[in-house]
């Protein structure tokens, strides 16, 4: 019954002037119909796009907890933030902590699949042990750092020596994405061992029989052949880490004097004063770099993927 | 050579990396104050861990802190789990401009970041601002895209078949997707699940923006207020009693989950 009434379904679809009902709509429609992606759709709309929608607009008012009504200032918030020198400063700081733990997060994370790459008992209870830092929260595993970099923290007091890890203009912004690739290396540890295990063992084989030792093996087979997991890897952690708050906030809460002052942390800080649209401006900032950053990132990638 | 050198170095890696934070949140725990001041790794001259959690709960608020963790990742992730299941199966399953144009929409928020300090301004004219489902909206609007981004893709591996077997017999599109779809999913839902808890559970970041810190704070905002408090009081010993009571329900989901999560994790990721 139900089988007649499809395929006279299918049939019917492209011929004009077909009765209305069933027969008249396309077969998806019938068989897929829209009302249960609409949902999904609704509240990613009301709840993703309408903000980052507004976002374009708060940022030229003077919304603030300071005023009553809220009144468009044009770009006042964006020649206060860029005349103080918050701007470029933020910029240049979050750019540089999402280089830097992109690169950490994903060497660890390398080495870690090429050493624990057999599929042993071993090999599988150390993967969980490198992947237990990705269940701790950030802002946990911030706490942690600070009590092991502090001045006084346990580092210093096991070597005994005096550094102030967490207290350096320069070399704190780097140590903060260590920690940042210690959080994560284990997920793309993951990722790695999954493209590892994804290269046809004959391939290797054939590499073998012509004669390439180990490294040669990995930089013209499996390096190549990683390219896929590469591209997860450094997208997702390159733009993720542009989106950093907890690890920066609990370690260091962006000092020492402002050197570790990533966008978020700025938001976090202005809006806690009340100063609502100037934290939105940088909030819109964010948003136009990491369009920026990721457009060229993802079809780069994705070129380069198909190139093999 | 390299036989022994490899797991000797994995162990070295892995005691020093791993070992030596996991001791000292351990040990810390464990510690009376005055001990913990400085943090260190020796162990404790005096153990009191029984002090320290009852301590944690008491002064950190920890069981309203869970409950209230609990009332806001439950029910995101069941909803970022339904909706996203079913928007992923339209967009695997139908090809058209329309299709693509909002799939490519739903997905973009893997990339784009959320625009937290409107969203407040959006929850505040909803009368949503402070409350729970507030929190929750927020909470699947984000990570609606991870979950479809995962299943769409694994869907498409489903063979129509399957679906159309069932569709002879007369089942309408509900129950397809309810009978065969859905059961389907299980492995990626295993993996949304952990990616989706996990963000949710340890976030500070947007829970402080919507949430703030009153009644209805999580354990991160609980955990953030224990350790500011930490400038005038120095309580290590607390802060890592929290720390290791807010991780363990993780670790349990992981270990439940293990081999689930880690496939559907990277069948996702390298496709």
């Amino acid at each position: 019954m139900a089988d007649t009434v499809v395929r006279s379904a299918r049939k019917q679809a492209p011929a004009p002037g077909a009765p209305k009902g069933v027969g008249r709509l396309p077969r998806a429609a019938v068989h897929h119909p829209w009302w249960f992606a609409l949902p999904a759709i609704v509240v990613f709309a009301g709840f993703f796009l309408v903000p980052n929608l507004l976002n374009f607009y708060y940022p030229f008012t003077n919304w603030s907890s300071y005023h009553p009504d809220i009144a468009f200032t044009g770009l006042d918030n964006f020649t206060t933030i860029a005349d103080d020198g918050t701007l470029v400063r933020a910029i240049r700081t979050t750019l540089l902590y999402a280089l830097l733990a992109a690169v950490f997060q994903n060497a660890f994370g390398l080495v870690l699949a090429l050493l624990l790459e057999d599929d042993t008992r071993f090999n599988r209870f150390f993967r969980a042990v490198f992947f237990l830092p990705v269940l701790i929260s950030a802002l946990a595993t911030g706490y942690v750092f600070q009590a092991l970099l502090d001045q006084d923290g346990a580092v210093n007091s096991t070597l005994g020596t005096d550094i102030p890890w967490l207290g350096s203009t320069t070399w704190t912004l780097v140590i903060v994405t260590l920690v940042h690739g210690w959080k994560w290396m284990g997920l793309s540890m993951l990722i790695y061992l999954a493209g590892l295990k994804g290269i046809p063992g004959d391939m290797l084989e054939a590499a073998r029989m012509d004669g390439a030792g180990p490294w040669r093996t990995f930089w013209s087979v499996r390096w190549p052949m990683l390219a896929p997991a590469l591209t997860f890897n450094v997208t997702t952690a390159l733009i993720g880490s542009m989106n950093t708050f907890d690890i920066v906030q609990a370690t260091t809460g962006g000092g020492p004097a402002a050197s570790t002052e990533v966008f978020n942390i700025y938001m976090f800080r202005i809006f806690g004063q009340g100063l609502y649209a100037q934290a939105s401006a940088m909030s819109l900032v964010l948003f136009l770099i990491v369009v920026a950053v990721a457009i060229p990132l993802v079809i780069g990638l994705r070129r380069r993927e198909q190139l093999l | 050579m390299w036989r022994y050198g490899r797991p000797a170095l994995v162990v070295l890696l892995a005691g020093l990396a791993v070992g030596v934070p996991l001791w000292l949140v351990l040990v810390t725990s464990a510690k009376p104050q005055a001990e913990a001041i400085e943090p260190n790794l020796d162990p404790p001259a005096h153990w009191q861990p029984g002090a320290n959690y009852e301590d944690a709960v008491a002064q950190g608020e920890m069981l309203r802190g869970l409950l209230n963790s609990l009332l806001v990742v439950v029910p995101s992730v069941v909803l970022v789990l339904i909706l996203g299941a079913g928007a992923a199966w339209v967009f695997a399953r139908r090809k058209s401009r329309l299709v693509s144009a909002a799939y490519a929409l739903c997905i973009s928020g893997l990339l784009l970041p959320p625009a937290v300090i409107t969203i407040v301004m959006e929850l505040r004219q909803l009368g949503l601002a402070g409350t729970r489902p507030g929190m929750i909206a927020v909470y699947t609007g984000m990570y609606l895209s991870t979950s479809i981004f995962f299943m769409t893709g694994f869907i498409r591996a489903i063979p129509m078949e399957l679906e159309e077997a069932a569709r002879i017999d007369g089942a309408k599109p509900l129950r397809i997707f309810a009978r065969i779809v859905l059961p389907l999913l299980r492995p990626v839902i295993a993996t949304a699940t952990i990616m989706v808890m996990l963000y949710a559970w340890s976030d500070i970041f947007y829970a402080f923006f919507v949430l703030g810190g009153g009644d209805r704070a999580t354990l991160p905002l609980n955990l953030y207020k224990v350790a500011s408090a930490q400038l005038y009081l120095n309580n290590w010993h607390l802060v890592f009693a929290y720390v290791v009571v807010m991780s363990l329900p993780m670790v349990a989901v992981f270990l439940v989950g293990q081999r689930k999560i880690v496939s559907g994790i990277t069948s996702g990721a390298v496709k």
